[in-house]
């Protein structure tokens, strides 16, 4: 009788989308924000002698935005291939600096003044890129991190991609590979660029 | 060289597992009685090899020997005695060994208790339960040893993860796997009886007391784990609807469906199909949530550390044994006969609905726990399904369940007779709708939900004891069975009083308390009268000492604590607790405030009738090993009870 | 003693404790965390339903993650604007995706999430009583032998022996 196959067959069925979810990152998660416009912002740089910058301000050209902070471990791995990436010249490379300025850095009993906040952040980042070297043409200073909600972040570092009008073509979440910017990044921005 | 030679034990176990599976099963096939009976001396081996394994691991635990990697990655040694013997089921290759020592042992029962039962089904049954054997071991051989060595050895290791550095860890995990391996007992003696081709109702009787005394274990280990991550994660919450906890609640509920199946089976001869699926289902669900919880493929605060090398061997494991078992029965299972007549409304139908309203409700859970993977599998995304959901979908479902209980204990067997259920039925019925009635006008805070589940739980009570009364008029000795039935029922009841109050009328207050702070939560203030350091074993902690008055009236000091361990960057919060009869307080201390004044975060719950969630897992237990003492399960397999 | 001393004692015992409560002046019942509880109140219920981004598993309430701290202050600050349930979650869905919803909407994409169980329900017992009622038809007139009486009587026929 058929019924009877029926458990076999239902097992079947999730033993075939298990064999598939195990080669599924459960953690990877794609961004919503592919396909959209940047979102648009205005941020102090990490130049005090420059205007605010906002994504408008790169309109007419291809671009990668880097979410990065000093004290993202992680980041420090990624650097040096963003370092020899901008030497190629391939695209301009926006750094944000999300959250800078984290509870602990503040003086115990004080409060940072927003000027304060900002000043640390700059003086510290300035350091650090010194030492690990400037792949940014400029990076504007998430201080809050209000625009990394914006842009959906949620795992430092994270990379953008975004064409000509400004609309985000390729987000990725963890760290800048060799690879990657070999088998996608790359080829990716050849084609913005083309067109 | 111990290391090496607990090494050993395992591959010999394997060699005897094999043997155990093989030979026996093939002696069925060609009735050579010799081969047969090698099945009982090759579980005993097998089980010493296995105790013995277990036991060179353990040793190496105590003795902090961190030449052996998995100690050196769990294990420390600063941490406590008790909880370097815990380590050694703490990561994913010990508690695999746990795992065989439980399925080792429980065969090894099978082999002892089976005096009465006939070679044949004991060759069989053992031999199945070989073969699964087999599987595991080779599993922890091939991609999971807990024996390989660390060289050179560091001088310290990593230490136990801080959450699992308590009495929680040393007895929550040994009693679900044992709930967990218990159900292989019903699954051998199921497809035993397929491989017969003889589907008789004897296969229910001798299942019978297997099946239940693994789910006491499988009670005991999901309450305690329950009652485990609400004192210690410090939030106050009890059930997360985790993947990993709906691994274990999965069994659980396929178990209890068993259970209930297996009476009708037993005693009327009828659904065997039915119960040889239920028995099917319920290990394979143990086997998948050794899958779920180990391949990595869903995201979970539980899951050990995944690799999907491991994931595949576990997902051909359960397709080869869950497969061929399901195969076996599409074709064995259509030649099962009827049974006894039974009618539409009868306690079997009764018992029947029950089982298969569990099994929709595991249906529920499951479709909840892997919707996300299916979702991803067709590359339609990712989504997340939680709590809201499975609170939404669940608790319906087991509403009807809850309900069944009175009139499945009072229907009559063949055929109920609808004057006596009417009779019996009016007192529960009469006392539900004014306990519902009397909810819902008499307090403020409560909704709809609440009057429902304090009038279903009057419903059983009242129900439970008028079937007392009834039985009692009675002549005739009463079975331990009989009180057993009730008394886990009711452990429902009280649960289900629990779970209404808890959600209902909970109050929590998050706040900024310095010294001499008080909060007031009912009638109940807790003031904040110090602060100080401690210092642990393996961990530095700040304690807050918090004052509790009610009505005024001094009570008790509670001494929540935010700990700080050496091996891990992840603070832990223990939280201040006092457990009533009908409430528990429940403080816990956050992180410092910097302020002109020092402060700290706080948060305080009141938390009505949550001890009864423990309280009816109790009962529930005790009402298991009731039914289980009951004489005519110690009968022999010739007198026909 | 009498009567009289023993209350004054008491008084005077009692007053002496009250004072000592009173005494540290700056105590005080403690503040709420949270500036206003009925936005507190709703922003539970909002919460309960997002996942935290960057933890295994926990809601939004729950998690004591630094972006969780983030996004519960955004969640406010939507509630302050006045914004409903489901125009807040649409702020998050448009940032972080599906995945940040615990409750999966109810779309075409999760009917099978939603109503499967339901409709297996239905299906279960509906195929339950059918079943129960197809039985009863086959076994009208059919002898009431068990399994177990067939093999008693076919053991007594064996042994030979008197019934």
């Amino acid at each position: 009788m058929k019924k009877f196959l029926i458990p076999l067959g239902l097992f079947l069925g999730l033993v075939i989308f298990l064999a598939v979810g195990l080669n599924r990152d459960p953690r990877e998660i794609p961004s919503p924000l592919v396909g959209k416009p940047a979102p648009a912002f205005s941020l102090n740089t990490l130049d005090a002698n420059a205007p605010k910058f906002g994504p408008q301000d790169m309109k007419g050209k291809v671009w990668m935005l880097n979410v990065w902070a000093t004290w993202c471990v992680a980041c420090r791995e990624e650097h040096p291939v963003l370092v020899a990436f901008s030497k190629a010249n391939q695209l301009p490379i926006v750094g944000l600096s999300y959250k800078e300025v984290q509870p602990q850095d503040e003086p115990s009993g004080k409060k940072f003044t927003p000027e304060e906040k900002l000043q640390f952040a700059r003086d510290r980042s300035a350091l650090w890129l010194k030492r690990h070297g400037n792949p940014y043409v400029l990076s504007a200073m998430d201080l809050d991190g209000r625009v990394g909600i914006d842009y959906g972040v949620y795992g430092v570092p994270e990379t953008y991609v975004i064409d000509k009008d400004g609309v985000i073509r390729y987000k990725r979440v963890g760290v800048v590979t060799p690879e990657l910017l070999q088998s996608t990044i790359l080829p990716l921005v050849q084609k913005l660029n083309a067109s | 060289m111990i290391v090496e030679i607990g090494h050993f034990a395992l591959i010999l176990a394997a060699c005897v597992a094999l043997v155990q599976g093989v030979l026996p099963l093939a002696g069925t096939l060609n009735d050579n009685q010799r081969w047969q009976a090698l099945a009982k001396p090759a579980a005993t081996l097998q089980f010493l090899l296995i105790a013995f394994s277990f036991a060179v691991l353990a040793h190496g635990a105590l003795t902090d020997d961190f030449s052996i990697k998995y100690i050196a990655g769990h294990s420390n040694s600063l941490l406590p005695t008790q909880y370097k013997f815990a380590s050694v089921w703490g990561g994913h290759e010990g508690s695999l060994l746990l795992w065989m020592l439980m399925l080792s042992g429980w065969t090894l029962a099978v082999a002892i208790f089976s005096r009465t039962l006939p070679l044949a089904m004991v060759a069989r049954v053992i031999g199945i339960l070989g073969l699964v054997s087999t599987g595991f071991l080779m599993f922890i051989l091939i991609t999971s040893s807990p024996f390989e060595r660390l060289l050179p050895a560091p001088a310290d290791g990593k230490d136990l993860n801080p959450l699992l550095q308590d009495p929680g860890l040393v007895i929550h995990p040994p009693m679900l796997y044992m709930g967990y391996v218990g159900f292989s007992v019903a699954f051998a003696f199921a497809v035993s009886a397929l491989l017969s081709g003889r589907m008789d109702a004897a296969w229910a009787r001798w299942s019978r007391p297997w099946t239940i005394v693994a789910w006491i274990f499988m009670t005991a280990g999901i309450a305690l784990g329950s009652w485990w991550a609400y004192y210690e994660l410090g939030w106050g919450g009890w059930w997360f609807w985790d993947p990993v906890e709906n691994a274990s609640l999965m069994p659980w509920l396929f178990g209890t469906a068993l259970i209930h199946a297996l009476m009708v089976t037993d005693k009327r001869g009828g659904f065997k199909a039915w119960s040889v699926l239920l028995a099917i289902g319920a290990f394979s669900l143990s086997l998948l949530g050794t899958f779920l919880v180990r391949s990595g493929v869903l995201t979970s605060v539980h899951a050990f550390a995944s690799d999907p090398k491991r994931g595949v061997f576990i997902l051909i494991f359960l397709a080869v044994v869950v497969g061929v078992s399901l195969t076996l029965f599409a074709w064995r299972a259509p030649k099962a006969t009827l049974g006894g007549k039974m009618g539409l409304v009868s306690r079997e139908s009764m018992l029947i609905t029950n089982s298969v309203l569990l099994v929709v409700a595991t249906g529920a859970v499951l479709l909840g726990t892997i919707y996300p993977l299916i979702v991803d599998a067709l590359n339609l995304g990712k989504l997340s399904v939680g709590a809201p959901y499975f609170n939404a979908v669940f608790v319906p479902l087991m509403v009807p369940v809850v309900f069944l209980m009175v009139p499945g204990g009072i229907a009559h067997w063949r055929e109920a007779r609808w004057a006596q259920l009417g009779h019996d039925l009016r007192l529960p019925a009469l006392a539900a709708v004014l306990a519902g009635i009397a909810i819902w006008t008499l307090t403020e805070r409560g909704t709809w939900l609440t009057a429902m589940g304090l009038a279903l739980a009057t419903w059983v009570v009242v129900g439970l004891l008028t079937q007392i009364a009834i039985r009692l008029k009675k002549p005739g000795r009463i079975p331990p069975s009989f009180w057993g039935m009730h008394l886990a029922h009711l452990g429902i009841a009280v649960i289900t009083v629990g779970i209404t109050m808890v959600k209902s009328y909970e109050v929590e207050r998050d706040v900024r308390m310095g010294l001499n702070d008080t909060v007031t939560i009912e009638n109940y203030s807790f003031e904040l009268v110090g602060v100080s350091d401690v210092n642990g074993p393996n961990y530095k902690a700040i304690r807050g000492d918090v004052k509790v008055t009610k009505d005024g009236k001094y009570l008790e000091m509670l001494y929540p604590e935010k700990r700080k361990y050496f091996s891990s960057a992840m603070p832990m919060t223990e939280a201040g607790i006092d457990s009533g009869f009908f409430r528990d307080l429940y403080v816990s201390l956050g992180e410092p405030i910097e302020g002109e004044r020092l402060q700290w975060s706080v948060r305080v719950f009141y938390k009505p009738f949550v001890s009864w969630l423990w309280y009816g897992a109790i009962l529930m237990v005790l009402g298991g090993l009731l039914a289980v003492s009951d004489r005519r399960y110690r009968k022999s397999a010739t007198t026909l009870a | 003693m009498n009567l009289q001393s023993v209350f004054l004692k008491w008084v005077c015992v009692a007053s002496w404790l009250l004072f000592s409560c009173l005494a540290p002046l700056q105590a005080k019942e403690a503040a709420l965390l949270a500036e206003d509880p009925v936005l507190e109140k709703r922003l539970i219920h909002i919460s309960e339903e997002l996942r935290c981004m960057v933890c295994q598993n926990e809601s939004l309430a729950s998690s004591r993650a630094e972006l969780a701290n983030d996004l519960r202050e955004e969640v406010r600050k939507l509630i302050r604007e006045d914004k409903s349930d489901s125009q807040i979650k649409e702020y998050l869905v448009t940032r972080y995706g599906d995945f940040v919803l615990y409750k999966p909407e109810v779309k075409p994409l999760t009917w099978v999430l939603w109503f499967g169980p339901f409709l297996l329900l239905v299906l279960a017992i509906m195929g339950m009583a059918y079943y129960l009622r197809q039985r009863q038809g086959a076994q009208k007139g059919s002898p009431v032998l068990s399994d177990e009486d067939r093999r008693k009587v076919q053991e007594i026929l064996k042994s030979g022996d008197a019934p």
